[in-house]
């Protein structure tokens, strides 16, 4: 334990250390983070507003705390890996993680770790001030606070095994940027990002239910929001639980299967 | 020799499986539907087994499966046939204790991260290897001195020459004192000084650990100045298997004899002796068929008037080309197999 602390530290301050190296590209990436759940948090305002005030039980005040919410959640919890891996079997970077004593995913979850502690530097003065533009008002209650960090950790971790784990597909085909472009539009209306998940018609609700995504994103931004009651926050902690597991079975089931078929070309 | 081999390999195998396509629309489009796939035997039953502290030297052309070897034994790729064990450990399951054992070096290959300082990849590397603070420090300020890397730990890696960079790649490769070691062409690229400092320092580090090493390199150099023993391998093949020294009387079909004569003598006297390869002032190199050298040599002496004479075996070099040169069929490997393990 007390090795990977240090082992964590590490990987943790290099990527602060090489992150701070390209700062510029940095706040570009983040821009489209904030762009899109500002996007949509404008438009179901504007649609609220022209029918009187409110949609599907969400007030205009609703939706602006719900896509602040959102848009810090999914800052949090995203990640980039899927897109990173093609290009790392490809020129060979994946070999030298091979040769660590180590899981790689291990130093990929701490270099998004390290990213998102360097980012929150932007990001929470954007959202104070979309806050105050939006004039957004929230009144937390205590419990939803302390329910909302495991939340978090448990969307954070069980999104990372999920997208670690079709990263791996890359060992199978190069070409992954199909399933990739798949996979954000079935998040997208699954995961609660596009629109709150009671704004859908209910088969919707029941396959958000089911699958994995709206655990990552919805859930954690709904216990903010203190629209979860204490049964509900229970079978969510649960089906996170759930979902880790059988992200973390996936993850690495499809890694040992994938370094069986690498062929380490070019490294 | 009572020591236990460090390194095993029983008949390993590795077969490729590559896909291909024709050129052009339709088949491409085919393709889709039938995907054509051709295997290729990169490393085809390989046996051989180094002993601890050994420096072994694994020669062949471009492809001829050196590399695929070394990935299986570091654990990279999983071998299609055969079994080979370092350290007592299978290499492809990836045991930890093993991946803390060994090391592989590629000439072309970096583990120093680009934006940050030498210095801090090798912090991540104790802790990765779970190196002790006493023990890390103590082998940074030796590597530090055999390699003269004071300089350059504290230069981002991207600030390096591909020297420098080699040097510190090597140092980062070895923090975690390997026992054996696998270095795939570790001088490529350099000068001809640090390819010297680089091959004392292999010497040193395997004088001063017993550490086991296997490397490859294309410089004849790095073999002849650290390796006693090589392994020859062609089209995934081995070839030879012994030491340096014996590998022109394995391959080398022609003896090099050079005599000097009293009154010289004429080109087409000389041609039926052998092949002259250079004359002059009276000093002349022939190329002598092997099984003819003594019988040749016999006749020089006897039928010239010859004040020196010596037999040589063909620089390395030349050994080495003549081998590669030919293509041996699939057929000639397995006595050529047998033949070094007799």
């Amino acid at each position: 334990m007390l090795a990977f602390y240090a082992i964590y530290k590490s990987y943790f301050r290099l990527a602060l250390m090489e992150q701070f190296q390209y700062r510029v590209s940095m706040l570009i990436w983040l821009l489209g983070g904030i762009i899109e759940p500002l996007m949509y948090l404008v438009v179901w305002r504007t649609v609220a507003q022209q029918q009187g005030g409110a949609v599907g039980g969400y007030t205009e005040n609703d939706f602006a705390v719900y896509y602040i919410a959102v848009m810090m959640v999914s800052h949090a919890t995203f990640t980039w890996i899927m897109w990173e891996y093609v290009y790392r079997i490809r020129i060979g970077l994946f070999s030298v993680m091979l040769l660590k004593p180590i899981h790689p995913i291990h130093n990929d979850i701490s270099y998004n770790v390290g990213y998102k502690f360097l980012t929150l530097v932007v990001m929470v003065p954007i959202a104070a001030l979309l806050a105050w533009f939006f004039d957004a008002s929230w009144q937390p209650t205590l419990w939803s606070l302390a329910a909302f960090v495991p939340a978090l950790i448990l969307a954070f971790l069980s999104r990372f095994y999920l997208e670690w784990g079709m990263a791996m597909v890359a060992f199978w085909t190069t070409r992954i940027d199909a399933m990739n472009q798949a996979y954000i539009v079935t998040t997208l209306f699954l995961s609660g990002k596009l629109a709150p998940l009671e704004l859908f018609p209910q088969f919707v609700q029941v396959t958000a239910n089911i699958l994995p995504f709206r655990w990552m994103l919805a859930f954690p931004v709904e216990i903010l929001l203190g629209r979860v009651t204490p049964i509900e926050l229970l079978i969510g902690i649960g089906a996170q639980l759930f979902w880790l597991l059988a992200g973390y079975l996936f993850m690495q089931l499809i890694y040992r299967a994938g370094i069986k078929r690498y062929a380490a070309f070019g490294a | 020799m009572n020591q236990k081999p460090v390194i095993q390999l029983d008949e390993l195998s590795k077969v490729y499986t590559v896909s291909e396509r024709e050129a052009g629309l339709l088949a491409s489009m085919r393709s889709i539907v039938k995907r054509k796939t051709r295997d290729v035997q990169a490393v085809d039953r390989i046996s051989f087994s180094v002993s601890e502290g050994e420096i072994v030297g694994f020669l062949g052309p471009n492809g001829a499966g050196k590399t695929t070897t070394l990935k299986m034994l570091s654990g990279l790729l999983h071998p299609t046939g055969g079994s080979a064990t370092v350290l007592g450990y299978r290499p492809w399951e990836r045991n930890r204790d093993y991946l803390r054992r060994m090391t592989l070096v590629m000439g072309q290959r970096n583990q120093l991260v680009w934006d940050i300082p030498v210095i801090d990849t090798f912090e991540l590397n104790r802790a990765v290897y779970r190196i002790p603070e006493p023990e890390y420090q103590r082998t940074v300020d030796e590597l530090t001195e055999l390699l003269d890397l004071a300089p350059l730990l504290r230069k981002p890696t991207r600030n390096l020459s591909l020297g420098e960079r080699m040097k510190c790649e090597i140092a980062a490769a070895l923090l975690h004192r390997p026992s054996v070691l696998f270095l795939d062409e570790p001088t490529i690229g350099l000068d001809v000084t640090m390819q010297r400092r680089i091959r004392q320092f292999i010497t040193d580090y395997n004088q001063r650990s017993s550490a086991t090493v296997l490397l490859t390199s294309h410089y004849m150099a790095d073999v002849e100045a650290l390796c006693q023993r090589v392994l020859v391998i062609h089209h995934g093949n081995l070839l030879y298997d012994g030491q340096l020294s014996g590998l022109a009387d394995r391959f080398a079909p022609f003896k090099t004899v050079e005599v000097e004569l009293h009154n010289g003598a004429g080109d087409r006297q000389l041609a039926q002796y052998g092949e002259v390869m250079a004359q002059s002032e009276g000093r002349i190199m022939l190329r002598v068929p092997r099984v003819d050298t003594a019988s040749v040599t016999g006749r020089l002496l006897a039928e010239l008037d010859v004040s020196d004479l010596t037999v040589q075996d063909p620089p390395i070099e030349d050994v080495i080309e003549h081998v590669f040169s030919q293509s041996p069929s699939p057929l000639d490997a397995p006595e050529s197999q047998k033949d070094q393990s007799e």
